[in-house]
């Protein structure tokens, strides 16, 4: 092996004294490691992944965030287990919390407020269990954001985007099914909701709600079914999957930020053993300690508040989990459309925003990365991330999404708003009405102008380096300023992205006159091409930097030109 | 002049760009900047040494700040034994005081999550102050097989394909299709049992013809003369009271049956036709069950009469037949006809006349 190849063990050693050797410790994992090899050919494997590389980045983080909250939610959930008890059966509360001594509830109830009140430690570990699944499901969306807006989900990743979208979706559901359990108001209004959302399929909604909750709703089935599901079905699916993604992970390598030294070829960071065993390791530690502080000192669902569910009690002003708060917002919002079909009904107002609109989410959100590559006809492999300014198509539909979601989401906190804007609900209700079909498609069109203005900006700084603050007068009498090149690396980064131009269609008939059968296509083909990159900014040529330093000064203020960025192709 | 020459040629690429001083990152720099672009790769930066690594001094500060967190974390985690011990919640007789709970929430809490913080910020410290590994970079190589491998893959495939004959035997390879088709249907068929067929059970309720309406909660009957105008009494049937403890019917009817009374003057009721004589002097009773989600509606406005849902805020006229004036609810809140018995009670004068709650596909349009 060369040097390029082997990390470079010896680049820099550590000093003399505190050679692995002879430290006992080392000398245990050796016999480990010995044991092992003569079973498993372990050194082999060992050989070439304990030094593996990762880059280094704070956005890295938000996956490992959501990793670590996700072991903790096994971790206190097992603790949960213990005590807790999956059933409706009616009993009349004789425990610690008085003002419900004598009250008829379900034992499910009841063991969650002796988990509360008889269990030191139970309180804190509902808290813990609570608040790390928020965490859990805000740090997947966040690092899906992340993945999104860098383009990591290119090839060879398309996997693996698909395998975090399931884990995103699992983790919604296994977070609803766990809110469900404790039986309380709020819980039970959740459910109520979830089966009115049932009963809108056509033909078989009915059914589908009799079975799951053994006939009539609520029944006194409904928890201990629940149950199976939240702490061994989707957990399992949930463990599976993240084996799966870190394997992925792991055997692809993580991709990188553009910059110096860094290619589609190579992969810069640290070793894994020792840098990310302490890091991440101690990350995890990290991220627990937040969450138990934030149990600590943040209430969370305190059920005893709340009271057992009683179908025809609520309590207004209350908000779900953040997570659902969008489709409940949908719900909200709907307009009030019905329609009757062959004599049966179909509830619009809510087949729409509660079945339709999650599968209108999910179905682009999970073809995105081979719709992108259809408008690229890229199949290369892509390791070095794209910086977000530089696809300004892909960055402003992410972002139209997020305003999307947004307004949902205040939609589902539309009585909260209304409170303290002190304004009428039905008020905020139209607005959001309007402002969920016009808001997404202004704010693509406002992230792609940010995007494009930003590319011309590294345009211009790679062409002029950065302005210095210095104003110059030349001997007869020109003000300028006076520009600083940017260090090499950095204009490197600025300039390490493709040159993506528009794909033109080919003609729509031979020399010959004969109809090129496949036109219309690539004409289709073309025009998305166009949409996507039509009016990207592109990054200087060779020639063009030559030209803008043999023109000097003076060029250098008058650049006019940069206005029409259709120009700056034409020069190549 | 002349720096800025030399930067104009290095960003140009005119300048050799080899980092000499670090032979292990020479190798990397083999990459030539493709056709068109403007700069070449300048290599791996190497940002020389740590601190602690040329200046004992500093390394020992840094080995005393992780040790200090990491002793720190040893601390705490005995205190928070302590704290398991000293901070009990057990009442007795009494029952549970909050205060207590919140005590040792509190101090179990903070010092668990500031004994796993302290590990974690020594453990992260000690990579950043200590560790001597250099970034380095490590080939990738293509994630595609080479074009002989994936053939003979392909081949071994064929290989096994042909010694099964699976493509030549038809008749096995439909039949097995057929059987693994046929498979998960008994997986259905076995969940069959999770829960009757729906049947009408969604039309009926347990009020009926003659049924008192008891106040909630208390269970006493109404006269006409307990309600006055703009009050909101939430009612149930008599015969709800009468369903066991036990099972699921009585949380079933509960999901269903609730009904509030409200008293308004008679000339605000805008009766439909056929509902002019389901209120009495005013009082007119309606499903509390919202008709778009199922929550219960619990929000009355007396002077307009507008009953709102706080679910969704789908809201609704109880002066006009409780048609929807705003909100995603598409169906009016049934009514339930009521009447006066013999000894001035009031009661149902029958079941509602349309299914309550959410729409479902087989309710009539």
């Amino acid at each position: 092996m060369t040097t390029t190849t082997t990390p470079p063990e010896t680049a820099r050693e550590a000093p003399p004294e505190t050679r692995a050797s002879d430290n006992a410790v080392v000398k245990g994992a050796g016999r480990v490691v010995d044991f092992v090899d003569q079973r498993i050919t372990a050194s082999n494997w060992l050989k070439r992944n304990i030094r593996k590389v990762f880059p280094d980045h704070w956005s890295f983080l938000l996956g490992e965030i959501a990793l670590f909250s996700l072991i903790l939610i096994i971790l206190s959930g097992v603790f949960l287990t213990l005590w807790f008890k999956p059933s409706m059966a009616h009993i009349t509360y004789e425990g610690a919390y008085i003002p419900l001594r004598g009250v008829g509830l379900s034992e499910a109830y009841a063991s969650t407020l002796e988990l509360s009140f008889e269990v030191r430690g139970g309180l804190l570990m509902r808290q813990v269990h609570h608040w790390a699944t928020l965490v859990f499901i805000a740090a997947m969306s966040a690092h899906m954001l992340r993945i999104f807006f860098t383009g990591a989900f290119r090839k060879p990743r398309e996997l693996n985007w698909l395998v975090g979208l399931s884990l995103l979706v699992l983790g919604i559901t296994n977070g609803f099914t766990g809110y469900s359990l404790p039986d309380d108001l709020l819980s039970g209004t959740g459910l109520r909701i979830i089966e009115g959302g049932m009963l809108a399929i056509p033909v078989v909604g009915t059914y589908l709600s009799f079975f799951i909750f053994g006939g009539e709703y609520p029944g006194d089935d409904i928890i201990s079914r629940l149950y199976p599901i939240h702490i061994l079905l989707v957990p399992g699916l949930i463990l599976a999957l993240v084996a799966l993604h870190l394997m992925l992970l792991w055997y692809q390598k993580h991709t990188q930020y553009p910059g110096a030294g860094k290619s589609d070829r190579n992969v810069v960071g640290y070793p894994f053993f020792p840098v990310y065993v302490a890091k991440a390791g101690g990350f995890q530690f990290i991220v627990w300690g937040f969450i138990f502080l934030m149990a600590a000192t943040i209430q969370i669902n305190p059920v005893w508040f709340w009271g057992p569910y009683d179908p025809s009690q609520v309590t207004a002003g209350t908000q779900p989990d953040w997570y659902v708060g969008f489709l409940d917002g949908a719900l909200r919002v709907m307009p009030a459309w019905g329609i009757d079909i062959l004599g049966h009904e179909l509830a619009l107002s809510v087949l729409i925003p509660a079945v339709i609109l999650p599968g209108l989410i999910l179905t682009p959100l999970a073809l995105y990365p081979w719709i992108e590559q259809k408008v690229t006809g890229d199949t290369r492999e892509h390791h070095v991330l794209d910086r977000p300014r530089n696809m300004p198509v892909r960055t402003g539909l992410g972002v139209g999404f997020i305003v999307f979601y947004i307004l949902l989401w205040i939609a589902g906190g539309n009585d909260f708003f209304a409170t303290i804007l002190e304004i009428p609900v039905n008020w905020i209700s139209r607005f959001l009405q309007f402002s969920i079909i016009l808001g997404p498609p202004l704010a693509f069109w406002v992230t792609k102008r940010i995007c494009l203005g930003l590319q011309r900006r590294d345009r211009e700084k790679v062409l002029h380096g950065r302005e210095s603050g210095i104003i110059v007068v030349s001997p007869d009498g020109e003000f300028s300023e006076r520009h600083q090149p940017l260090e090499h690396g950095d204009a490197y980064a600025l300039t390490a992205h493709d040159r993506i131009e528009p794909i033109e269609p080919g003609p729509a008939t031979d020399a010959s006159g004969v109809p090129n059968p496949a036109y219309k296509k690539e004409r289709r083909r073309a025009r998305l091409s166009r949409f996507y990159f039509g009016d990207v900014i592109q990054k200087p040529t060779r020639e063009e930097m030559e030209q803008a330093h043999h023109n000097g000064h003076g060029e250098l203020e008058s650049g006019a030109h940069e206005e029409h960025p259709g120009d700056q192709v034409t020069t190549r | 002049m002349s720096t800025q020459d030399e930067d104009a040629k290095r960003l140009t690429g005119e300048l050799e760009k080899t980092p000499a001083d670090h032979p292990e990152q020479a190798g990397e720099v083999e990459r030539q900047a493709p056709d068109g672009d403007p700069i070449p790769d300048p290599g791996l930066h190497d940002p020389g040494p740590r601190l602690t690594e040329i200046d004992t001094r500093a390394a020992k500060r840094a080995e005393r700040q992780v040790a200090g967190m990491f002793t720190l974390a040893s601390v705490f985690i005995v205190a928070s034994i302590v704290a398991y011990v000293i901070f009990g919640i057990d009442g007795g007789e009494e029952g549970v005081d909050i205060g207590d709970v919140q005590v040792s929430n509190f101090a179990l809490g903070i010092t668990l999550g500031m004994a796993m913080l302290l590990i974690g910020v020594g453990a992260v410290q000690w990579a950043r102050a200590l560790m001597t590994s250099p970034e380095f970079a490590e080939k990738r190589k293509p994630l595609r097989s080479s074009d002989d491998v994936r053939e003979s893959a392909l081949a071994s495939f064929d290989t096994g394909a042909a010694e099964t004959g699976f493509g030549r035997r038809k008749m096995i390879r439909n039949s097995l299709l057929g059987a693994l088709a046929l498979l998960p249907l008994p997986a259905i068929v076995l969940l069959r049992d999770l829960g009757p067929t729906p049947g009408n059970a969604k039309e009926h309720t347990v009020w009926a013809e003659g049924v008192r309406l008891l106040t909630d909660v208390t269970f006493e009957p109404i006269r006409a003369a307990d309600l006055e105008i703009g009050q909101l009494v939430n009612v149930m049937p008599a015969t709800y009271e009468e369903l066991p403890d036990h099972g699921p019917e009585r949380i079933n009817e509960r999901a269903k049956s609730p009904v509030m009374l409200i008293r308004m003057l008679p000339e605000e009721i805008n009766a439909a036709a056929g509902r002019e004589n389901w209120h009495v002097d005013g009082i007119v009773a309606y499903s509390k069950i919202c008709t778009h989600v199922g929550c219960p509606i619990s929000l009355y406005e007396r002077t307009t009469h507008h009953m709102l849902c706080p679910c969704h805020q789908s809201t609704f006229d109880l002066a006009n037949n409780g048609e929807v004036i705003f909100g995603p609810a598409t169906r009016a809140l049934p009514q339930l006809p009521i009447a006066v018995d013999s000894e001035g009670f009031l009661v149902a004068q029958s079941d509602f006349t349309e299914p309550v709650g959410p729409s479902y596909w087989e309710r009539e349009a």
